[in-house]
C-alpha cells in the first residue's frame, strides 16, 4: 500500500463529489423543463425530433402508458439490432464498413448480445475485433450504448416524478425524457469526453486493420477502429462494452494512468448526480445528500477493501516466496493480471467502480485477483446495483430499498411509515418487494440451472473445475442479473476458433440463459418501479412533523446500509461462500 | 407521564399466566395447527409445511429409509429438527392464544353481566330484551336492568353502569341534553325513566364490545396487510436461496439433506414476527381495553398512532370546567374584607361549585363560616331572568351576579354604581375571567374574580405532545380574547374560539385536506358529525346515543384526556411491529454463520469425513455440524415465547422526537438482533452439544 494508491481512492471520491452535484441541479433542470444554458443550442433539434417520431411531449402519461412506450422502443431496438448484427457482411454493407468481412456471429450468440446491449448490460461473449464490423460497433452497438442508458435514466426520473407527485397519475413523458436525455446530457458529456479520449492518444478511425513485424520476426495484427466515440459511451452510460477483447486494459481504449481516473469518473458521474438530482426534484436536497453518503461510504468500503487486498497479495503469495512488499519500481503486492501502467490502486478501484455500477468494464483480469480481492466485485453486484448502480437503474433500485427502509424504520417511530408525506401502503409494499427479488432470483435461479445441468457445465474451462468453476458460472449470471456485463472470464458462450467468425458457434445454453437472465433483470424491474410510481404519484402528503422520520439525516443512511446489506446482499452469501470464500481460503495464488 | 395523568379507572389487569387462560391457550396453540388456519399467515404457513416434510422423512428413516433429498444424517437428528419446526409453530399459535386469551376473560366477565331480561313496552305489554328492535319504546323503574341501548326520551334517573365502566357511583340520566344515552345491562336504581332503543337486535354495545375484546371480529389492518406482504416477500427470497442451494452444492461435491434445508429456511424467513404480528395487533386492543376505552376498530387504533391533530374541548379537558373565585377586588373605600364577607353571605345557600369557592376564598380573609338558620336569613336562587343570586337578611339585600345585571339592580334601587366598576368588569374579562359583582342594597362593594382554572401538569403534557409531533387545537366557545388567554396560559399550540359544530367540522376538514390526521372527543349530539369526520373519534360514554355511535372510540371513563393515552398505545404497537420485524431480520447474520458453516464443513476437504476449508466460519466455536443446526432451531423457536411478553405489552414509546426514537430502537433491536442470537446459539450449542455428546 502506498500513499499514492491512498491519494488515488479518496481524490477520486472528492473529484467525482465536486462534479456530480452541478450536473445533478442541471440534470434537475433539464427534467422539470427550466431553461438551461444549453437550451439556445438544442432546442431546435429538440423540436425537430419530436416532428420525426410524431409525438407531442405536453402529452403526460401515466404509469401504464409509460411503460407501453418504453417497451415498444426497447423491442423496436432489439429487433433492429438483432438484424444489423446478422447482417454484418450482407450485399448492401459498403466495404469500409466492414473492411476484414467479417461475417456474423450465430443465432444464440447474437441473441445474447442484443439483449446485453438492449439492457446496458454489455456482456460479450465475443471479442470485438475479431467478431464486429465497424458498422456493427458504429451503428448497432454504439446507438445502444446510448439508447439502453437513457432508458435506464427516464425509468430513475419517473420514479422520482411519482415519489414527489401531488396529484393525478402523471409521470412525464417517455418521448420527452428519452429525447432530453439523450441531447442535453449524454451528446455534451460524450463530445467532450471523446476529445479528451482522443487527446490522450485513444484511436478514431476507419482503417483496416495495421500489420507489424515484431523484433522476433513475427508478424502481428493491430485492430483499428472509431474506438474513441463508443468508449466515452461505454463509460458514461455504464455500458461497459469494450470495443476490443481486453477492453479497458487495451492501450487504445485507456491508454494513460490519466485516462484510466478519467474513465472512471465517466461510469461514475451520471450515476451519481442523478441521486443529487433526486434532492433537488424532491424540493430537499438533504434528501439526496442522505443517499448519495450511503453510496458513497459503501463504495469506500469496497474500494478500501479490494486495495488492501490487492496491495498485499494473497497468503499463497506470501507462502510462495513471492515478495509483495513495496520496493524501489514496483508497488508490490498482486500484479499478476494487471496493467502496469494502472498500478494496484488504479486497477483494484477501477474494478470496484464499474462493478457497483452497471458498467462492467475491466482494466486487469478480476480472476486474477485475490480470493478477497475478487469477492469484492461479487459482493458489490450482490447489492444488486445500488452502490450507485447503473444510469438510472441504480437510483431507481436504491429508491426501492429507500421504500423498504423507510417501511421499516417508519414503525420504529410509532407511525404508520410514510416516506417525504406519503404514505406506504400494502400496493407499494408488494410492488417493491416483487422489485427487489427480482436480481436474486434470475441470478440464483441461472446459476442454479447452470450448475445443476450437464448443458451448464459444457461453458466452464477445462481448469475452472471446483470452485473457480463455480465463481466463473455464478458470476457470469450474477452480471448478467445486474446488467453488469464484467466477466470472471472462462465462461464461454461462444466457440471461435478463427477471426472473422468463421467456424465458430455459439453455446446455445449459455446464451440463451444469460440472454433470458438479462431481458427479464432489466425490464421486471422496470416495471416494478414505475408501478411502484404510479402508486405513489396521486397519494396525499402530510406535512412533516416532529413525529415524522427523516430520511436525511445520518440515522437514516446507517437504517438504509443495514436494509440492504441484511435484505439484499446476505441472500448472496451461501453462493458467495462456495466461490470466492472457499478459493480465499485454500492455497490458490491468486 | 402517567404519574400526571388524572385518575384513570384501570380495569382489574390480567395476568398473563391466569390458570385457566394458559390452559385455554395451550389447547388452541394446538387447535390452530390446523392448515386452514395457517394458510392466513404465509410465515408460519411455510414452517408447517416444512415440518410435515421433515416429520415425513423421520418416518422414512425410522423405518430404515434414506433420509430424503441425500445426506447421511441420523433419524435422532431429523426427529430433532421436526420436533422444533413443530414447537415453532406452536408457540407462534400460543402467541396469539395467548393474546386472545386474555380478552376473552375480559368477555367473560362481560357476558355474566348479559342476563335475559324481559321489557315492560310503554303500552303495557312486555318483550324479550333480545328481540328489541330500533325504535321500541320502553319503560324502566328502580332496581331495573335496562334492556337495551337507547335514549332516555323522559325522566331522569340514577343508572349504575358499574357492568360497563367498572366505576362503581351511580350517574345521572336524563331525557334532552348530553346525558341521555343508557346502555343495555346497567342497572337504574332510582326513578323511572321511558327509554326509546336505538339497537338492532345482537347489536347492543354489551355484544359489540364482547366481540371486540375477543377479537371475533377482527380484520387485518392495513399496516398488518402491507408487513405481512414484506414478510411473505423476505420469505419468497429466502426460499430462492434455500432452494438453489441443493444444486451449488452438488456442484461443489456436497449433498445437503432436506431437512438441513429446511431448517436453514425456517431459520432464515422472518418467523419470529411473523409468529408474533397478529398477538400484537389483539394486545394493542386489549391494552386500549384495560384503560377502558373500547376500539371499534383495529384500524382506528393504529390511526391514533398517526394523529397529527388533537383537537381537545377547553372545558373539563384543559381547565377543571368550573371558574373558581381567585380574588376579591374591593371599590374604592371599600375594605376588602367587607367586601368578601358580603360575597360569602351571598354564597352561602349556593351550592355551585363557584359559590363554595368564594366561601373558601373568603375564609382566608378570615371570615369566620355563617350558618343560615342562626342569620334568619332568606335564600334568593340565581334565576336565568335576574342573572343573579344572594341573600335577604335582616332586611339587607346581598347579591352577586353579572356585573350589568347588578348595575340594574342599583340604579332601580337609586344608588349610582362606582366609575371605576365598569373598567375592573372589562379587565377580569379581558383576561379570560368571569366578573361578578356584589352590592348591598344600593351599593356596589365590589367585585368577584372567578378564574378559569387550568388543569395542573397541562403545559407539560402539551410540549410533550410537541414532542411527539402532535400539534393541540383547543375548542371553546369563549370569545377569541378569553380563549387567546387560555390558549397562552396552558400552552396549547393553537384555539379555536367561538367554537360552533359547525366550525369545529369545518376546522377537521380543513387540517384533513393537508394531509393531517385529527383526533378528538366528544359527547353531544352536535358532536356527532365532527366526530364522524375526525380520524379518531372518541366518543364519552357519559355521551348522546348519537355520539357513540358516530365516534371509532368509546371512552368508557368519559375522560377527555384519555385521548393521549389512546395516542400512546397506537405508537407502542407499530413500534413494537417495527422492532420485531428489525429484529428477526437481524437474527439472520448469526443464523448463517451457524448453519452454513456446518452444512458446508465437508466441501473441498482434503481428505474424505475430514474438516473442509469454510469449516474457519464457524466462529462461535459450535460443537458439532449437527447440534450446530439443531441449536440455531431451537433458538429460532424459544426467541418467539421469550417475546411474547413484550409483544403483548408493546414497546415503550418515549416523547423523545422521531430521530432519537429511531436511534434508540435500531440500536436495541437492530444492532441487539444482530448480536443477540451469537449469544443465544452459542449457549444452547454448550447445552445440545453436551447433551447429546456430538
Amino acid at each position: 500500500m502506498t500513499f499514492a494508491g491512498w491519494l488515488t481512492i479518496f481524490l477520486f471520491a472528492a473529484i467525482l463529489t465536486a462534479l456530480a452535484m452541478p450536473l445533478g441541479s442541471y440534470m434537475a433542470k433539464v427534467y422539470t423543463g427550466r431553461r438551461v444554458f444549453l437550451s439556445p443550442i438544442f432546442s431546435g433539434p429538440e423540436r425537430f425530433l419530436y416532428v420525426i417520431l410524431r409525438v407531442d411531449p405536453k402529452r403526460e402519461q401515466d404509469w401504464k402508458s409509460y411503460a407501453k412506450s418504453l417497451l415498444i422502443f426497447s423491442l423496436a431496438g432489439w429487433l433492429l439490432l438483432y438484424v444489423i448484427l446478422r447482417t454484418q457482411n450482407a450485399f448492401f454493407v459498403p466495404h469500409g464498413l466492414n473492411p476484414l468481412g467479417y461475417h456474423s456471429a450465430p443465432w444464440n450468440v447474437t441473441f445474447n448480445t442484443t439483449s446485453s446491449f438492449l439492457t446496458n448490460t454489455n456482456w460479450q461473449y465475443y471479442g470485438g475485433e475479431t467478431t464486429m464490423s465497424y458498422l456493427s460497433q458504429m451503428i448497432g452497438l454504439t446507438v445502444q450504448n446510448w439508447l439502453s442508458g437513457g432508458v435506464g435514466i427516464v425509468v430513475a426520473v419517473a420514479l422520482i416524478r411519482g415519489i414527489i407527485g401531488r396529484s393525478g397519475k402523471s409521470l412525464g413523458n417517455f418521448w420527452q425524457d428519452l429525447v432530453r436525455t439523450v441531447l442535453y446530457v449524454l451528446t455534451p458529456i460524450s463530445v467532450i469526453g471523446a476529445l479528451v479520449l482522443v487527446s490522450q492518444g485513444v484511436i478514431q478511425n476507419f482503417t483496416t486493420y495495421l500489420t507489424a513485424h515484431t523484433v522476433t520476426g513475427l508478424t502481428q495484427s493491430i485492430a483499428m477502429g472509431p474506438v474513441a466515440s463508443q468508449e466515452v459511451i461505454k463509460m458514461l452510460n455504464t455500458n461497459g462494452g469494450g470495443f476490443f477483447n481486453v477492453n479497458s486494459a487495451h492501450p487504445f481504449e485507456n491508454p494513460t494512468a490519466f485516462t484510466n481516473l478519467f474513465e472512471m469518473l465517466l461510469v461514475l458521474i451520471i450515476p451519481a448526480a442523478l441521486v443529487f438530482t433526486y434532492g433537488r426534484m424532491t424540493g430537499n436536497r438533504r434528501q439526496g445528500y442522505a443517499i448519495y453518503s450511503a453510496m458513497m461510504l459503501m463504495f469506500l468500503g469496497a474500494a478500501i477493501v479490494a486495495y488492501i487486498a490487492e496491495a498485499h497479495g494473497s497468503p499463497a503469495q506470501h507462502a510462495a516466496g513471492l515478495h509483495t512488499h513495496v520496493i524501489s519500481g514496483s508497488t508490490g503486492g498482486n500484479m499478476e493480471g494487471k496493467e502496469q501502467r494502472f498500478g494496484i490502486a488504479g486497477s483494484a478501484l477501477f474494478d470496484v467502480v464499474t462493478t457497483v455500477t452497471s458498467c462492467g468494464a475491466v482494466n486487469s483480469a478480476i480472476e486474477s485477483f485475490t480470493g478477497i480481492g475478487g469477492a469484492v466485485p461479487m459482493a458489490n453486484l450482490s447489492a444488486s446495483e445500488v452502490i450507485f448502480g447503473g444510469v438510472g437503474t441504480g437510483l431507481y433500485s436504491m429508491l426501492l430499498y429507500v421504500l423498504l427502509a423507510v417501511f421499516i424504520g417508519g414503525l420504529m417511530v410509532g407511525r404508520t411509515p410514510e416516506w417525504l408525506g406519503k404514505k406506504l401502503e400494502a400496493r407499494e409494499i408488494k410492488l417493491a418487494g416483487l422489485g427487489i427479488l427480482i436480481t436474486p432470483l434470475a441470478a440464483l435461479f441461472c446459476t442454479a440451472m447452470a450448475t445443476a445441468s450437464h448443458a451448464g457445465r459444457a461453458s466452464i474451462s477445462e481448469l475452472g473445475k471446483g470452485p473457480q468453476g463455480f465463481s466463473e458460472t455464478f458470476y457470469a449470471y450474477l452480471s448478467q442479473a445486474n446488467n453488469n456485463g464484467s466477466a470472471f472470464a472462462g465462461y464461454t458462450g461462444f466457440i471461435q476458433p478463427n477471426a472473422g467468425n468463421v467456424g465458430s458457434h455459439g453455446v446455445t445454453f449459455a446464451d440463451l440463459l444469460g440472454g433470458f437472465d438479462m431481458l427479464f433483470a432489466r425490464y421486471a424491474p422496470i416495471l416494478f418501479a414505475l408501478a411502484v410510481a404510479g402508486a405513489l404519484a396521486g397519494k396525499r402528503v402530510t406535512p412533516a412533523g416532529l413525529g415524522t422520520m427523516r430520511t436525511d439525516n445520518p440515522t437514516f443512511v446507517v437504517l438504509l446500509i443495514g436494509v440492504i446489506i441484511l435484505v439484499g446482499a446476505l441472500t448472496f452469501f451461501p453462493a458467495l461462500l462456495l466461490g470466492p470464500v472457499v478459493q480465499g481460503l485454500t492455497g490458490h495464488l491468486y | 407521564m402517567s404519574a400526571q395523568m388524572p385518575a384513570t379507572h384501570e380495569r382489574q389487569a390480567i395476568s398473563l399466566f391466569q390458570r385457566d387462560i394458559v390452559k385455554r391457550a395451550l389447547i388452541d396453540s394446538f387447535k390452530k395447527l390446523d392448515p386452514r388456519v395457517q394458510i392466513h399467515n404465509p410465515v408460519m404457513f411455510v414452517v408447517e409445511i416444512g415440518s410435515l416434510i421433515t416429520t415425513v422423512t423421520w418416518l422414512i428413516q425410522a423405518f430404515g429409509g434414506k433420509p430424503l433429498g441425500g445426506g447421511n444424517e441420523p433419524a435422532w437428528y431429523t426427529f430433532l429438527i421436526s420436533v422444533w419446526l413443530w414447537l415453532t409453530v406452536v408457540f407462534a399459535n400460543m402467541a396469539e392464544a395467548f393474546a386472545e386469551g386474555r380478552g376473552r376473560a375480559q368477555a367473560d366477565t362481560l357476558r355474566a353481566m348479559r342476563k335475559e331480561t324481559v321489557a315492560r313496552m310503554r303500552d303495557g305489554s312486555t318483550k324479550a330484551a333480545a328481540e328489541l328492535t330500533r325504535g321500541d319504546v320502553v319503560v324502566v323503574t328502580p332496581g331495573e336492568l335496562i334492556p337495551g341501548d337507547g335514549t332516555v326520551i323522559e325522566g331522569i334517573a340514577t343508572v349504575d353502569e358499574s357492568a360497563i365502566t367498572g366505576e362503581s357511583a351511580p350517574v345521572i340520566r336524563e331525557s334532552g341534553g348530553d346525558r341521555s344515552a343508557v346502555t343495555g345491562g346497567t342497572r337504574v336504581t332510582s326513578d323511572e325513566i321511558v327509554v326509546e332503543i336505538t339497537q338492532e337486535p345482537g347489536q347492543s354495545f354489551l355484544e359489540r364490545m364482547i366481540a371486540l375484546v375477543e377479537g371475533a371480529e377482527r380484520r387485518k389492518t392495513p399496516n398488518e396487510i402491507a408487513l405481512n406482504i414484506l414478510l411473505a416477500a423476505l420469505t419468497l427470497i429466502f426460499m430462492i436461496v434455500v432452494a438453489t442451494l441443493r444444486p451449488f452444492g452438488l456442484f461443489s461435491g456436497t449433498s445437503i439433506s432436506e431437512t438441513t434445508l429446511i431448517a436453514l429456511l425456517v431459520a432464515l424467513i422472518p418467523t419470529t414476527i411473523g409468529a408474533l404480528l397478529s398477538a400484537i395487533g389483539i394486545a394493542g386492543m386489549d391494552r386500549l381495553v384495560r384503560r377502558n376505552v373500547l376500539a371499534l376498530s383495529g384500524r382506528a387504533v393504529e390511526a391514533s398512532g398517526d394523529i397529527d391533530v388533537l383537537l381537545l374541548d377547553k372545558t373539563g379537558t384543559i381547565t377543571i370546567g368550573n371558574r373558581l373565585a381567585s380574588e376579591f377586588v374591593p371599590m374604592p373605600g371599600v375594605p376588602e374584607s367587607e367586601l368578601a364577607e358580603v360575597a360569602q353571605l351571598s354564597s352561602l345557600a349556593d351550592e355551585t361549585p363557584e359559590g363554595r369557592s368564594i366561601v373558601v376564598l373568603a375564609k382566608q380573609y378570615g371570615i369566620r363560616e355563617h350558618d343560615m338558620a342562626t342569620l334568619h336569613a332568606e335564600f334568593v336562587p340565581f334565576t336565568a331572568q335576574t342573572r343573579m343570586s344572594g341573600v335577604n337578611i335582616d332586611g339587607q339585600q346581598l347579591r352577586k351576579g353579572a356585573g350589568d345585571a347588578i348595575i340594574e339592580l342599583v340604579r332601580g334601587e337609586g344608588g349610582s354604581p362606582p366609575p371605576e366598576l365598569q373598567a375592573v368588569l372589562d379587565r377580569i374579562g379581558n383576561e379570560g375571567g368571569t366578573p361578578l359583582a356584589v352590592s348591598r342594597d344600593s351599593q356596589v362593594l365590589g367585585v368577584v374574580y372567578l378564574k378559569d382554572t387550568i388543569k395542573e401538569g397541562m403545559k407539560a403534557r402539551f410540549d410533550q405532545l410537541r414532542a411527539m409531533g402532535i400539534k393541540t387545537v383547543m375548542v371553546t366557545g369563549d370569545n377569541r380574547l378569553t380563549a387567546a388567554k387560555i390558549a397562552e396560559e396552558s400552552g396549547v399550540d393553537d384555539f379555536l374560539a367561538e367554537a360552533t359544530p359547525e366550525r369545529k367540522l369545518a376546522l377537521i376538514r380543513e387540517q384533513q385536506q393537508d394531509g393531517r390526521l385529527v383526533a378528538m372527543t366528544g359527547d353531544g349530539t352536535n358532536d356527532a358529525p365532527a366526530l364522524a369526520q375526525a380520524d379518531v373519534g372518541v366518543a364519552m360514554n357519559t355521551g348522546t346515543q348519537a355520539a357513540r355511535e358516530a365516534g371509532n372510540m368509546v371512552d368508557l371513563d368519559s375522560n377527555p384526556t384519555k385521548l393521549i393515552e389512546i395516542v400512546e398505545v397506537g405508537k407502542q404497537l407499530l413500534i413494537t411491529r417495527g422492532a420485531l420485524t428489525t429484529f428477526s431480520i437481524a437474527n439472520d447474520v448469526a443464523k448463517y454463520f451457524a448453519i452454513l458453516p456446518a452444512v458446508f464443513i465437508g466441501t473441498y476437504a482434503a481428505s474424505p469425513g475430514g474438516k473442509g476449508p469454510l469449516h474457519v466460519l464457524n466462529i462461535m466455536g459450535l460443537g458439532t455440524p449437527r447440534s450446530a443446526i439443531v441449536s440455531a432451531i431451537i433458538f429460532n423457536a424459544i426467541v418467539i415465547p421469550l417475546l411474547i411478553p413484550l409483544s403483548l405489552r408493546g414497546v415503550r414509546y418515549r416523547p423523545i422526537g422521531a430521530s432519537a426514537l429511531l436511534r434508540r430502537n435500531l440500536l436495541i433491536y437492530g444492532l441487539g438482533g444482530i448480536i443477540a442470537p451469537f449469544i443465544g446459539i452459542k449457549l444452547i450449542d454448550l447445552i445440545v452439544h453436551n447433551l447429546l455428546g456430538g
